[in-house]
């Protein structure tokens, strides 16, 4: 496939250092993009701000780049308005877990029809590698130079506890599988999200050791675990694991069918 | 005897008349979170809409409400959200963002008692600054405030037209007092009621350009979706939508925010005068008092004392040019609003404190009564 | 000169009396051709607490939508008659339930005290209509709005199915009104 055809040639080169694992997240979004053969008329890339959130600029669709934490508010007015746009937003964890951690799991709850791809890297890696609603314990950010006395977020659970139709989380390592969860994840008529595991060698490897982006990536290839082993190991045995794999894949009524079924309902009464 | 109501004649409560004038203007998207006392037009579009064709949306907090009603807006949509005092403060944010990305849309505030959660069922009119500052940057806004139950439907639609016209986030700043206000109203025709759209591109999509500089100042807009696939973003950028750190570019762009509104401020500002040809006394006010000031204004006159009343429809960008026109000849200027003075103040720098300005100012959440202006005017 | 008519009506969140101005007003505006404004004072309570409603009638402009020199008052209970009768005008009407406000407040207005909630009860069984029996006899006691206008605009407003009962109640609120005027007299 021809990624350029998707890409705005002319916003190239990004900003994304050395190692960082998103280029690889948009490669995937593309290439299954292709694989359905949407219009790129007929998407939207909707982001809000950080790293992960500059690439809507890249991309050759309708983009759109809101405020922090507030894509996700933005595409549902977006959707409901244009329900035949395909509506992706790319978020990162601190951008849809912290200060976008509302709209996050209203949006599941409501089940409004978006794909939300999270690039989880475990830290504010644009603003110089503050630590995140998943920055680990113990682990060093410039605003934790001590160690996170927080506790860590997991995304998908916190996903699927809110509702959402489609969860699933994959690492930059696992391309396979993040393709096949992206175009799951597309397909789905609900609210689905994708977490993708990405390495941010400049702000979080560096600071705690952890090398670079090579290294970061060999790490998630050595220490990701499948959903169905993870259910028979112990919480000790989890202990610094990624746990890959669909958590959630169920058919409900999303918020615009729900909503049909509102305009039925007020039709019939007010006739 | 037969009562046959004239079917246009209702009485509705201000805020029942902002949710019918969004309609009136086309507007067929709002999302919203409750809040006192402005949750009645949330309510009544909740019911209409769905009949007609618009949807409603009940978001999780006011900044997400603030956010949908732009993104519906950039689908297409003439879309509103509506709040008071807190959720104005809440959605300071994605109005600048409307502002900056120039996305037309419609924000009311029912003005109550503040700071804080200061006095949820008490009017107030306190948030003039607020409207005019109250996200960050340098940049104009358009703000209208209602009078009356009429007044608040006129002015609804005309915050749409304004909106789609200049293309930009307008707001209709109306109070407790109004929006909770029941009173006769005549629907005007449907025929007779101006609407406005905004400007779609007539060029290709490659040439497209959403920011454009030329002789209009006010670009086209696409709509999402529609072919022209663009990029809209909150950070400085240039003409062709995208970041920019080139500062002829983001200069050429920030002043043109500011021209447009100021190149066409005739065209915005509204104001209504009432017994100033003779005056020496002029007052001003604007939203629920200006209807104390009115009275007051009345029964000066049947005691003799020649008063004036300058009534503000739009407050920002300011009515400069028509106090200018009217203070000369004046002996001093009343100026009575529910804050400490906040258009008063303007007042004073627009008439070079070459008079004297009394203010009659309340913040308790009780009305300014007639008296106590013309108490003001006599005195 | 246009008239002013200035109505307060004070009793307890939960008894009906914004509904009440509503009917009022729109008897008013929409059925006589007058002009008519409603408005309501309320605290953070949806039930309980003292609550006021005004309509302000007049053939001319209505321009400050307040109560200042009130012409009729209601007082369905005791806290509200106290803390709202403060505007009444010299001459003006105090109604009150004659249950709930014993205590009557020295003024010098006309007092009408009349079993408006025990009416309510006994003769409809319904405690829920004591504000439409109220309408009846401010309706009655001030003239202001043709009792015609007055029947439409309830049919117009009250839920439906309870049309029969609540216009049954606004004639049980004029005889006690008419029965109050027929032992002291006009008010005049």
């Amino acid at each position: 496939m021809d990624y350029l055809y998707y890409l705005r040639k002319e916003k190239m080169p990004h900003i994304w250092c050395d190692g960082c694992g998103h280029g690889i997240i948009l490669k995937s979004i593309l290439r299954v993009i292709d694989k359905l053969g949407w219009e790129k008329d007929d998407i939207a890339m909707v982001s809000g701000i950080g790293c992960s959130s500059r690439t809507p600029g890249y991309v050759d669709f309708n983009t759109l780049h809101t405020t922090h934490g507030r894509a996700i508010a933005f595409a549902t007015g977006l959707k409901i308005v244009k329900p035949n746009l395909h509506v992706i937003v790319v978020s990162g964890d601190g951008d849809a877990t912290a200060i976008g951690g509302n709209h996050f799991i209203h949006a599941a709850r409501r089940n409004i029809d978006l794909t939300v791809i999270i690039y989880n890297n475990y830290i504010y890696g644009m603003t110089g590698g503050q630590a995140s609603p998943t920055t680990p314990i113990g682990k060093k950010a410039s605003t934790a130079p001590y160690g996170n006395p927080d506790a860590p977020f997991d995304i998908s659970r916190l996903a699927q506890a809110a509702g959402a139709a489609y969860v699933a989380r994959s690492t930059v390592y696992h391309v396979g599988k993040t393709d096949r969860y992206i175009e799951q994840a597309f397909l789905k008529k609900g609210f689905s999200v994708v977490e993708v595991m990405t390495p941010c060698p400049t702000s979080y490897g560096r600071r705690n050791k952890e090398g670079n982006g090579v290294e970061m990536m060999m790490f998630q290839k050595k220490n990701s675990v499948g959903v169905e082993r993870a259910q028979k190991m112990s919480e000790e045995e989890l202990q610094g694991k990624i746990i890959t794999g669909v958590f959630v894949d169920k058919e409900q009524n999303n918020y615009l069918q729900r909503y049909d079924e509102v305009i039925d309902k007020a039709k019939q009464i007010n006739q | 005897m037969e009562n046959i109501p004239n079917p246009n004649v209702r009485m509705w409560q201000g805020n029942v008349a902002c949710a019918e004038g969004a309609i009136a203007a086309g507007c067929r998207f709002f999302a919203g979170y409750p809040i006192t006392p402005s949750s009645e037009i949330a309510e009544v579009l909740a019911l209409r809409f769905p009949v007609i064709g618009g949807n409603f949306i009940q978001m999780e907090d006011e900044i997400a409400a603030m956010g949908a009603i732009i993104g519906g807006s950039l689908g297409g949509a003439k879309t509103m959200t509506a709040t008071s005092g807190p959720g104005f403060s809440l959605k300071q944010e994605n109005i600048g963002f409307a502002v900056m990305a120039e996305v037309p849309c419609v924000i009311v505030n029912v003005q109550r008692g503040g700071p804080s959660t200061g006095l949820p069922t008490h009017a107030a009119q306190s948030d003039v600054m607020q409207a005019r500052w109250g996200t960050h940057g340098d940049h104009p806004i358009i703000v209208l405030c209602p009078s009356s139950v009429r007044e608040t439907y006129d002015l609804t639609i005309r915050a749409f037209n304004l909106a789609e016209k200049y293309r930009m986030p307008v707001i209709l700043l109306s109070d407790e007092i109004i929006g909770h206000l029941t009173e006769k109203i005549e629907i005007p025709e449907p025929s007779t009621i101006e609407i406005i759209d905004r400007k779609k591109p007539t060029d290709t999509p490659e040439n497209y350009l959403p920011y454009k500089m030329d002789d209009s100042d006010i670009p086209a807009m696409a709509n999402f979706g529609e072919g022209y696939r663009y990029h809209v973003t909150g950070l400085a950028h240039d003409e062709t939508g995208f970041p920019t750190n080139d500062p002829k570019k983001i200069r050429a762009q920030m002043l043109r925010l500011n021209r447009k509104i100021q190149r066409f401020r005739n065209d915005i500002v509204e104001v209504e005068t009432f017994n100033t040809d003779d005056m020496d006394v002029l007052v001003i006010s604007f939203g629920s008092t200006a209807r104390s000031a009115k009275r007051a204004v009345i029964n000066a006159r049947e005691k003799g004392v020649k008063a004036g009343l300058l009534r503000l429809k739009t407050i920002w960008p300011f009515p400069d040019k028509e106090i200018e026109a009217l203070y000369k000849p004046v002996r001093k200027i009343v100026v009575a609003e529910m804050n400490l003075g906040q258009i008063a103040h303007e007042v004073e720098w627009a008439t070079r404190r070459e008079k004297p300005v009394v203010r009659v100012n309340k913040i308790d959440g009780e009305p300014i009564t007639p008296n106590e202006i013309f108490e003001a005017i006599i005195s | 000169m246009a008239f002013r008519y200035e109505v307060r009506l004070s009793g307890s969140g939960g008894q009906g009396l914004i509904l009440v101005g509503k009917v009022l007003a729109e008897a008013a505006a929409i059925y006589d051709g007058l002009n008519a404004t409603q408005s309501q004072s309320y605290g953070p309570e949806a039930r309980g607490g003292a609550s006021r409603s005004e309509v302000i009638i007049s053939d001319g402009d209505i321009d400050y939508p307040k109560a200042e020199n009130i012409d009729i008052m209601l007082a369905l209970t005791q806290e509200a008659c106290d803390k709202y009768v403060v505007d009444l005008k010299e001459g003006g009407i105090l109604l009150v339930d004659s249950q709930m406000v014993t205590n009557i407040p020295k003024g010098s207005y006309k007092v009408v005290a009349l079993p408006i909630i025990q009416s309510a009860v006994e003769r409809l069984g319904k405690f829920l209509v004591s504000n439409i029996i109220a309408l009846g006899v401010i309706t009655k006691l001030s003239g202001v709005v043709s009792e015609d206008s007055v029947k439409h605009a309830i049919r117009a407003r009250v839920p439906k199915g309870t049309e029969e009962i609540n216009i049954k109640a606004f004639y049980t609120g004029i005889e006690l009104a008419d029965n109050w005027l027929g032992k002291h007299g006009s008010l005049l």
